[in-house]
């Protein structure tokens, strides 16, 4: 390196030189110190003390925590596949052409741009038992609508209903990615006589599977992550027997308002570990099916 | 040569750039105002006309005096966010939290032991209600000063009394009582020969009340609403929720007690049938409360209600009177205390400042004034002999009697109260809706909640005699 490039090495490091300290002692510090902190009992203001393994220990014999690890992978298991498939449909009906395209467009993105606190009171009073905007259409087709908010057989199913009111980001990915499909690939498909199903199966899917991989990762963490939602609409203690207390908002009711802080960290790692798991689960067993151009 | 001369000038640029976002991560907090006086933050957590009631006495103060100026600040979720500026160092000089707060923050090293400056200004125990003063006692250290106390009380409806047939000036006296004037006071809708008729439900057949076909309409008295005390229900049963601060009690015969009465609600009336009543119930802070709007005849609340009434249903005809215990003669005037306290976190700047301004708030001037803004009661033990008659809550004397009970009891004194809290929540859920039996739900509360206790005891025991130290030689200069 001459000095020249040194010197220009500098003024770079020298330019990104805040983000760097931010990263350092905002991010990296804090996530490290997570990892001395779950092998403590550790409450905010108070020395931490080594206890070794106990909070991991402890994690197997909590209820709570495996029913809230239940009700988040209850929650991802069901939302994640309905999310892709529904954006994905969604994204294919809007690339097609038809008037006010465009307009659509905007309509179903806009959810997605609504703030998740809005998006969970608006939801309060659709799901309303009584006066609901949900039990009032079924009710218009003959139906008795269930009391989603207080009876615990709902309480998940209405967040999942919810999840998929706010697919518009996965959709426009999608979107994106479909234009980008050579429209000659269709062209000779639709000379040799393949329906649009088989098209979509053949052509559509393998074009855009980048992008679907994408979305399936960023749909693993984003709902094992799942916080505002459940804890506006349920509060800390998780609505009906705890239906809806989620991971999240578990470690968060652990770190913040019982002073469990050690305890939390321990969760928060646990999570961590369980996000890399079904990351590497979701890559292993796509890697053969993703189609890159570039490779 | 242009070229490192450029180079450098964007150097330096850069490093001053960087220097001056360090610096600004740590800004230095003004100590005084531009006119030299010693300048006190103070958070407090009450916005609205709370808020103004405090700004009004912080005013007062501030013109009382030449030497401190004293800022408030209204701050949400007050509790998380003060622990999290104590731990960061930069905490204001006084806060007012709530007297739950108390134990919790003290035994993590969060706030300033009072005592010395309590002896210094010769206050004691005497000068208060003796419950709140307690209220301000951890480990037999003073931690915080009360500021506006409260009590809870039945508030019913007279006219619905009068309309059952009841005596609209007899309020029930024990739960026996209670639970006949419900039957009295609950309106139900049932078809009767293909037609709907509205009736009390002390008509009902004994059929129809084991069909359990009816709608219910109103009800004359309902646990869950508005459901913010359940944990302490056992209270009115004569129960205790700790023995000491190592026990949990949750199983304590008395608790069984309430719990059983409380899941009588849903035997009795029929599960399906009360919470499509509660869906339909608005808002506390609403025309739509349920009390307000007459749904439900008997409600216990605080000594705050009144604003509401007084707000969103000024014709209402209501009463107030110690909520009935199970058993009047043993267990009379029973209530669940709180209280907003003042607080000087730890490493608080400018503590003896913050501390007058507390000592100026709890003289009976300034706290009159504060407590009649926030239509509260005085905590302190005299009151200025008008004070009743210029409140504006027509039954202040009845809270401000049961504050004064034997029988006054408060959240226990335990450092996984939240917790515990929470965990009876979802107990007491659990057993309205008939899931459990009252008996397993409590004894699955003790186990889960005796161990966390453990725990929390075994680290208090560590750190015991080197917090006691710290609190016994605190030393504000």
């Amino acid at each position: 390196m001459t000095r020249g490039e040194r010197r220009t090495l500098f003024i770079g490091l020298a330019f990104i030189s805040p983000w760097i300290m931010g990263f350092l002692l905002m991010t990296l510090y804090p996530v490290l110190a997570t990892i001395y902190y779950s092998f403590c009992d550790y409450a905010l203001l108070s020395e931490p003390i080594w206890i070794g393994t106990l909070n991991y220990r402890d994690m197997a014999t909590d209820q709570v925590f495996w029913q809230s690890l239940s009700n988040t992978i209850y929650y991802a298991a069901i939302a994640i596949p309905v999310g892709l498939l529904v954006s994905f449909l969604i994204a294919v009906m809007l690339n097609q052409a038809f008037i006010a395209r465009s307009a659509f467009r905007t309509i179903y993105f806009l959810p997605s741009m609504v703030p998740f606190v809005a998006v969970a009171m608006i939801w309060l009073w659709v799901f309303h038992g009584q006066f609901g905007l949900l039990n009032y259409a079924l009710e218009r087709i003959g139906l008795q609508g269930p009391n989603w908010l207080a009876d615990e057989r709902y309480t998940k199913p209405a967040l999942i209903i919810m999840s998929i009111w706010s697919i518009g980001g996965a959709m426009v990915i999608c979107l994106a990615a479909l234009q980008d499909v050579p429209r000659q690939l269709y062209e000779s498909a639709q000379l040799d006589g393949a329906s649009f199903m088989r098209q979509l199966w053949h052509i559509t899917v393998p074009m855009i599977s980048p992008v679907l991989y994408f979305n399936l990762i960023m749909g693993i963490i984003g709902s094992l992550q799942l916080f505002v939602q459940p804890f506006i609409m349920f509060g800390s203690d998780g609505g009906p027997n705890r239906s809806a207390l989620f991971y999240a908002v578990y470690l968060y009711e652990n770190a913040f308002s019982y002073g469990n802080m050690g305890y939390a960290c321990a969760l928060a790692w646990v999570l961590f570990m369980l996000i890399v798991a079904l990351t590497w689960v979701a890559t292993r067993t796509t890697r053969k099916r993703i189609y890159y151009a570039g490779e | 040569m242009l070229k490192t001369g450029r180079s450098t000038v964007l150097f330096r640029v850069a490093v001053t750039f960087t220097v001056v976002a360090l610096a600004g991560c740590a800004p230095e907090r003004a100590t005084h105002t531009p006119d030299g006086r010693v300048l006190v933050r103070y958070w407090e957590k009450w916005p609205g006309f709370e808020g103004e009631a405090m700004q009004a006495v912080v005013d007062d103060f501030n013109q009382s005096q030449d030497r401190i100026h004293v800022e408030m600040l209204t701050v949400s979720e007050i509790d998380q966010k003060l622990m999290l500026a104590t731990m960061g160092g930069h905490p204001p000089s006084v806060a007012g939290l709530w007297s739950h707060n108390v134990n919790v923050y003290a035994e993590r090293g969060a706030l300033t032991p009072l005592d010395s400056f309590l002896a210094e200004a010769g206050i004691t125990r005497d000068h208060y209600t003796p419950v709140f003063w307690d209220l301000c006692a951890h480990r037999g250290f003073m931690w915080a000063l009360p500021s506006t106390p409260a009590s809870l009380a039945l508030h019913w409806n007279k006219r619905l009394f009068r309309e059952a047939g009841l005596d609209p000036e007899q309020p029930p006296r024990s739960i026996a009582e209670l639970e006949a004037m419900n039957e009295q006071l609950t309106l139900v809708e049932i078809v009767r020969d293909g037609k709907p008729v509205e009736l009390p439900y002390s008509d009902l057949t004994e059929d129809e009340r084991e069909g359990r076909t009816f709608r219910v309409l109103r009800m004359g008295h309902l646990p869950t609403e508005p459901g913010w005390w359940t944990p302490m229900w056992g209270f009115w049963f004569g129960a205790n929720l700790s023995d000491g601060d190592r026990t949990i009690t949750a199983g304590h015969s008395g608790n069984l007690a309430a719990f059983e009465w409380y899941q009588g609600y849903p035997r009795k009336f029929g599960l399906h049938n009360l919470r499509r009543f509660g869906a339909a119930l608005g808002t506390f802070a609403s025309p739509q409360n349920a009390f307000l709007s007459e749904e439900v005849a008997m409600v216990l609340q605080g000594v705050w209600m009144y604003n509401f009434i007084d707000r969103y249903a000024p014709h209402l005809e209501w009463g107030v009177a110690p909520f009935p215990s199970s058993d009047p003669q043993a267990n009379p005037n029973v209530t669940i205390v709180e209280c907003d306290v003042l607080v000087i976190p730890h490493g608080a700047p400018h503590p003896r400042e913050a501390f007058e301004f507390i000592h100026y708030v709890n003289q009976r001037e300034p706290m009159e004034k504060l407590v009649i803004g926030q239509r509260k009661f005085s905590p302190l033990a005299q009151t200025s002999p008008d004070f009743i008659a210029r409140h504006p809550n027509p039954h202040i004397d009845v809270f401000m009697d049961l504050a004064r009970s034997p029988q006054a009891r408060y959240e226990p004194r335990l450092s996984v109260w939240n917790e515990y809290r929470d965990e009876m929540v979802v107990a007491a859920e659990r057993i309205f809706s008939l899931r459990v039996p009252p008996e397993a739900a409590l004894a699955h509360v003790d186990q889960r909640i005796q161990r966390r206790l453990d725990r929390v005891m075994r680290r208090w025991d560590l750190i015991r005699e080197q917090r006691l130290q710290e609190w016994n030689h605190y030393d504000p200069r």
